[in-house]
Formats: structure tokens, C-alpha cells, sequence
């Protein structure tokens, strides 16, 4: 006999089942996913664990975004995206590890190492191993031929450098210019492209040979005699976010009144905590950061990383980009999945529109004009200005 | 030059405030602490946590600071030292387990705090800018501090009670415990001692040259360094130690600046130099 309650109850019987199937349904949809492993290689840990752990918080937040919406369709097929991760605690021999075990578990597409050496140590690794990787690293002969499995992640002091010299020179008089730097690879080759670049415009450099220990705690002594020089400029050649602010801070406790800028991705919130109102003015390289040009997705980025690590550090403004140019030059070409010969063809036409950007901005990679081949991804590049705990836009630039 | 000085004097007190702590445990217990660094490290965020985060009064957060690494530090010898000192008679053991700890740390204070640089609001305005010296006000405080801190730990250890019973310890463990000295209950209070100096040190310098989780390593190795010129487990050649240290890096790094990076290079040839000549370092003998 067919009464109310029994049809209510054959209602919420149905209802249940329906979500029921609903769920399987979506979890079975979920379990079909492939696995795509993208690896990464760098320092998250030690004085300089801020630059690896930008890079692979960055790359962590976007894949759970993509995996909770569904995966990433390449080809016929779609996937979830698991990061494997290594530190490498900034040492060569750990990266050349890093990048073996990379290699064994099958992984093609390697993001980083973040420092000079280590991304030379493994590039025999990488080419013998068909990996391409993602390096923070400068030297040329990663990108040059005969090589070809490394693609810079980022704009190059070499590339910056000379637009935000000649930017002061023409914008705020300057004449004078000083470089400072850690006594390490990455800062001691950027100085010296920066005083080459420096000397390139005419600007008259009256320090060149001043370092310090990367882990110097007090930069009074360092900076004494360069403050007493009085350059217009003074130049942190690759400076670490952490020492950024204790070297700003001294300057100005010194005394000194010119420009201070960086070619290194730096954090408004260091700077702020660490030199106050003294970091006013400072100027250094960002990606996608101010309010001015980042889009409603690179917003909704922040808020992800926020959200999964509790603070945004700003070097992923960046760093933001590798996976993504990863996943859509295989978008763009399925055959790469398996093959860094496809992924190196696509390169040379890719294009796919730049989601972390307002407007039509593209993804492309270029680099032909620095390395006479494209292993450059287009980062836009953005000059800031610090501001009362903020980055203002200076200027964009490009790079071909 | 005037400067040149004044840099070096203020370096040279911060760094003989570092190097106290960790010549105490030495002396107290032959245990070098690999892990002192890495307690400087932790009490700097406490401080900046405390101070900085909570807006709570600098010296409440210098106490915070104090006070957890005592107790970080009595607990690490009554659960850790004492037990590896009791069972094992290899003296590589106990650095070993320092080893560890430093380690323990450094991944304990990177997940709680994170990998960014940590700083703090000044705790004084201004710069002093007279006599051709240069100096921020701060600087010229935390300097004090750091001088009245090292004059308070001298006096103590000179005249209380249970600096004498130390004192007695690191120059003849067996005669003491046979005097009387209670030997398991001075060695927690030396080891507590030493671990707050270093979280003590942590905090105030937190407010001038900041924290990041990276630094614990350095900041021993210099520790040891001061330790070395002045003669390990010596409480005046530590301060002696870290004022030389503090004025060579201050002089090498304005007169050698014109050939890049060698006054570390210079320092570390003039160490070896040194020792060859007097293993010991300065006062290379224990307390007393």
C-alpha cells in the first residue's frame, strides 16, 4: 500500500542513492585521471631555503587548483598533477642526486635548481636522461648551444640589469653607481655583467670589488666604505631576500641618501619587517604582482598559496610560471608527454594566452637574442618600486 | 677610522655575548653544541613572534626568550646529554647527538616559522652622527645591553653560590662531586644557563639584524671561531675572542676591500697561524 510516508521515504531513498551514484560517479571520474609527475629540484632549505620554497609552493598551489578542478586535459587524456620534490640544500652534488632520482622515477619536466652551480652539475644528468629543466640560474652556457634541455625561468640580471640603469640615468640623473655582492657564483657574475652593463652606459662605477659572506648578520662594516664613495646608486648584485633588507638598512643608517635597487625577485613583507621606511625607493624585478597588471586568476592564485601555506611570498609572482608553461606547451603538443625532442620543437611556435596577466599578454618562449636560441620563458618584466609595504610598478619590460 | 672602531667594538660586544653561552657548556660539560646557533635562531623568534606579532613590550619578549630556552636547554641535558654522557665513553658521542639537535632544530624552526626573514620595529629611533661616527641608536643600546649582560654573567659566575659550584665543575668534575657538588643538578643549570644566553642574544639582536631559519649554522661556526682564539670553555677568552674577531672583520673589511672577499681568507690563515702556535688559543685553560 502506497501511503505518504512510504513515498517520502522512497523519496529520500532515491535522492540518496542519486548523490550517491553522483559521487561515485565523480570519484571514479576522478580515480580515471592519469598521473603526470612534474619534478622539482632546488634549495628549501638553509639561508637560502626562500628561493626553492617560493618556487615550490608555487608550483604546489597551482596543481591542487588544477587537480580540484578536474586535472589537465592533454591529448586525449587528462591528469592530475603530482609534484615531486627535492632539496637540495644549494649543493651541486645534491642537485646532481636530485635530478637521478628524477630521472628514475620517469619524470621529464624538472623545475630548477635555483643557483648557478647546481644548475650546471646537472645538466649531464638532465640531457642523458631526456629531462628538460626549469633553472633560476644565469650563465649562458646552460642555454646556449649545444645545449638545449635547460630553459631560464626568469628574466637575467644580464637582461634587467641594463633597462632599470638606463631607466635612473634617464629618469633620476644617475652617474655614480656602486656594486655590492655575496662572495658566491650567482652574485659575483651577476656584478659583473651589471658593472659591464653599467660602464656600457657611460655611468661611472666607483665600487666593483666589494662582497661578503652570505651570511653576514651586520653589513655596517661592508657598506662604510662604499657609502663614503657617494654613488647615485648602489647595486645588490643578487642579493638574498634575507639580506636585502639588513644591507638597505644599514646604507640608509649610514647615512646614505642615493638609489638602491636589486635585479633579484625580492618580498615586500621582508622588506617592510626588515628595513621599514628605509626600503622606500628600493628597486627590484617582480613578475606578475601589482594591482596594476595582475589578472583576477593570479589574484585568486595569491589567495590559493595564502590559504594552503598561510603566507604569499612574492618571489612566486614569478615563479608562478614554469608549471604552467609546462603543462601548456604539452597541451599544445600531446606527443611531448613522453618525448623533450616534441616539447623542444613545440618551442620554437608556442603561444597560449597568459592567464597571470590582464589583457592578451601571451606565454611564449623566447631568449634568441641573449642565447641564439628560445630556452627563455617570456616572464613579463616588471620593475618595482617599494612602497610603504607594497610593490608599485615602475616599468614592464620584455625580452626577445 | 673612528667608525672603523666603533663598528668593530659593537661587533666585537654582540659577538662575545654569542660566544658566552656556548664556552659554558663547554666548560661545564666538554659537550661542544653544535645546536647554539640554531637556540640563537629559536630565541629570535620568539622575541619577534612575541614583540613583533603580539605588540607585547620588548623585555617581555627578551624574557620569553629567556626563559623557553632555559627550558629547552635543561630539558636537552636532563633527557639527552646526561643519559648519551652516562652511557657512552666516546667523547664523539655527545657531538654527534649536538649534531642531531642542530639538525632537529633547524627543521622544527623552518616549519613553524617559516623560510622568510623575520624583522622587528626598532626599539630606538634615530642615529647618532657625531665625532665622524656613525651609529643608529639601537646599535648603541643593544651594544650596552650586551656589555651589561657579559658584566652581570662574569659577576655571577664569580661570586653566586651556584656559580662558584660551575666554576668548580669545569675545573675538576670528580673533586667537585667529592666537595659535594651536586653535579647532575649544576650541569642542567650550566646547560639552561647557556642555552638562554643564546636565546637571550637571539632576541635582542633580532631587532637589528633580523632572523631567518637558515642562520643557526653560521652563527655557530662564528661562535666556535670566537671560542677558538680565546681558549674553549674560558669565559674571558670568549669576550676576548669576540672582540678580536669583531674588530678584524671590521678593519679587514675596509682596508681590504679592494681585493674582494679575503678578509674572512685573511682571518682564517691568521687562525691557523695562530693555533699552530698556541693550540689553546688565549687563556686555553678552565675556569679559575
Amino acid at each position: 500500500m502506497i501511503n505518504r510516508r512510504s513515498t517520502l521515504k522512497s523519496m529520500a531513498l532515491g535522492a540518496v542513492s542519486t548523490l550517491a551514484i553522483a559521487a561515485v560517479g565523480i570519484s571514479y571520474a576522478q580515480a580515471e585521471n592519469k598521473e603526470l609527475k612534474i619534478g622539482f629540484v632546488g634549495v628549501t632549505s638553509g639561508p637560502a631555503a626562500a628561493w626553492g620554497t617560493s618556487n615550490v609552493r608555487s608550483m604546489q598551489t597551482r596543481a591542487a587548483w588544477l587537480n580540484e578542478t578536474g586535472g589537465v586535459k592533454i591529448g586525449n587524456d587528462t591528469y592530475n598533477i603530482n609534484i615531486v620534490t627535492f632539496d637540495d640544500q644549494k649543493d651541486p652534488k645534491r642537485a646532481i642526486a636530485g635530478m637521478e632520482k628524477m630521472a628514475q622515477e620517469g619524470i621529464h619536466y624538472v623545475v630548477g635548481p635555483n643557483v648557478d652551480d647546481g644548475a650546471a652539475a646537472v645538466r649531464p644528468v638532465a640531457e642523458a636522461n631526456g629531462i628538460i629543466y626549469f633553472p633560476y640560474a644565469f650563465p649562458k652556457a646552460l642555454y646556449q648551444k649545444p645545449a638545449s634541455n635547460a630553459v631560464l625561468g626568469m628574466i637575467a640580471n644580464y637582461q634587467s640589469g641594463p633597462a632599470i640603469y638606463k631607466y635612473l640615468k634617464e629618469n633620476k640623473g644617475v652617474k655614480k653607481i656602486a656594486f655590492v655582492a655575496a662572495n658566491e657564483s650567482d652574485p659575483l657574475s651577476q656584478r659583473d655583467s651589471g658593472v659591464e652593463a653599467a660602464k656600457a652606459l657611460g655611468l661611472e662605477v666607483v665600487a666593483q670589488n666589494d662582497t661578503y659572506q652570505n651570511d653576514t648578520r651586520d653589513f655596517t662594516p661592508v657598506l662604510t666604505p662604499i657609502v663614503a664613495l657617494k654613488p647615485d646608486l648602489l647595486v645588490l648584485s643578487g642579493v638574498a631576500p634575507a639580506n636585502a633588507p639588513l644591507l638597505i638598512r644599514a646604507a640608509r643608517e649610514l647615512g646614505y641618501e642615493g638609489l638602491i635597487s636589486t635585479e633579484t625577485a625580492q618580498d615586500a613583507k621582508v622588506l617592510e619587517e626588515g628595513a621599514g621606511e628605509y626600503a622606500n625607493g628600493f628597486i627590484s624585478v617582480g613578475g606578475a604582482s601589482t594591482p596594476e597588471i595582475a589578472s583576477d586568476e593570479m589574484k585568486e592564485f595569491v589567495t590559493r598559496y595564502t590559504k594552503m601555506f598561510g603566507e604569499y611570498n612574492d618571489e612566486s609572482n614569478t615563479k608562478v610560471y614554469a608549471l604552467e608553461y609546462i603543462l601548456d606547451t604539452l597541451k599544445a603538443n600531446p606527443a611531448a608527454i613522453n618525448d623533450v625532442a616534441e616539447f623542444k620543437k613545440t618551442m620554437d611556435n608556442f603561444s597560449a594566452p597568459n592567464p597571470f596577466l590582464k589583457g592578451d599578454a601571451k606565454l611564449s618562449y623566447v631568449g634568441a637574442t641573449s642565447f641564439g636560441q628560445k630556452r627563455q620563458l617570456a616572464v613579463p618584466m616588471v620593475v618595482n618600486e617599494y612602497k610603504d609595504g607594497a610593490f608599485q610598478t615602475l616599468f614592464v619590460g620584455s625580452v626577445d | 677610522m673612528e667608525q672603523v672602531i666603533a663598528n668593530g667594538l659593537y661587533l666585537g660586544a654582540q659577538y662575545a655575548l654569542i660566544a658566552l653561552g656556548l664556552t659554558l657548556i663547554f666548560a661545564l660539560m666538554n659537550v661542544l653544541n653544535f645546536a647554539h646557533g640554531q637556540m640563537y635562531v629559536l630565541g629570535g623568534f620568539i622575541t619577534y613572534t612575541v614583540y613583533g606579532q603580539l605588540g607585547l613590550p620588548f623585555v617581555v619578549a627578551l624574557l620569553a626568550s629567556g626563559v623557553t630556552l632555559a627550558v629547552i636547554g635543561a630539558l636537552m641535558e636532563k633527557f639527552l646529554f646526561r643519559t648519551v654522557i652516562r652511557r657512552s665513553h666516546r667523547e664523539e658521542s655527545t657531538m654527534l647527538l649536538a649534531a642531531a639537535t642542530a639538525f632537529f632544530f633547524d627543521a622544527v624552526i623552518l616549519l613553524l616559522f617559516g623560510e622568510k626573514q623575520r624583522g622587528v620595529p626598532k626599539i630606538v629611533k634615530g642615529v647618532f652622527n657625531d665625532v665622524g661616527i656613525i651609529m643608529p641608536y639601537d646599535r648603541i643600546v643593544v651594544g650596552a645591553l650586551a656589555i651589561v649582560f657579559i658584566a652581570a654573567f662574569v659577576l655571577y659566575m664569580q661570586y653566586s653560590r651556584v656559580g662558584r659550584a660551575m666554576r668548580a665543575l669545569a675545573q675538576d668534575r670528580v673533586a667537585a662531586q667529592l666537595m659535594g657538588v651536586r653535579v647532575d643538578r649544576y650541569s642542567m643549570i650550566g646547560f639552561a644557563m647557556g642555552a638562554m644566553l643564546a636565546g637571550v642574544v637571539g632576541g635582542l639582536l633580532v631587532t637589528i639584524t633580523g632572523v631567518n631559519s637558515g642562520i643557526g649554522g653560521p652563527i655557530s661556526i662564528k661562535a666556535f671561531l670566537m671560542v677558538m682564539i680565546g681558549g674553549a670553555g674560558v669565559v674571558g677568552g670568549a669576550i676576548a675572542g669576540g672582540f678580536i674577531l669583531g674588530m678584524m672583520e671590521s678593519v679587514g673589511l675596509t682596508v681590504l676591500r679592494e681585493y674582494g672577499d679575503v678578509t674572512y681568507l685573511v682571518i682564517f690563515a691568521a687562525l691557523m697561524v695562530f693555533l699552530s702556535v698556541r693550540p689553546n688559543g688565549l687563556m686555553g685553560k678552565p675556569w679559575g
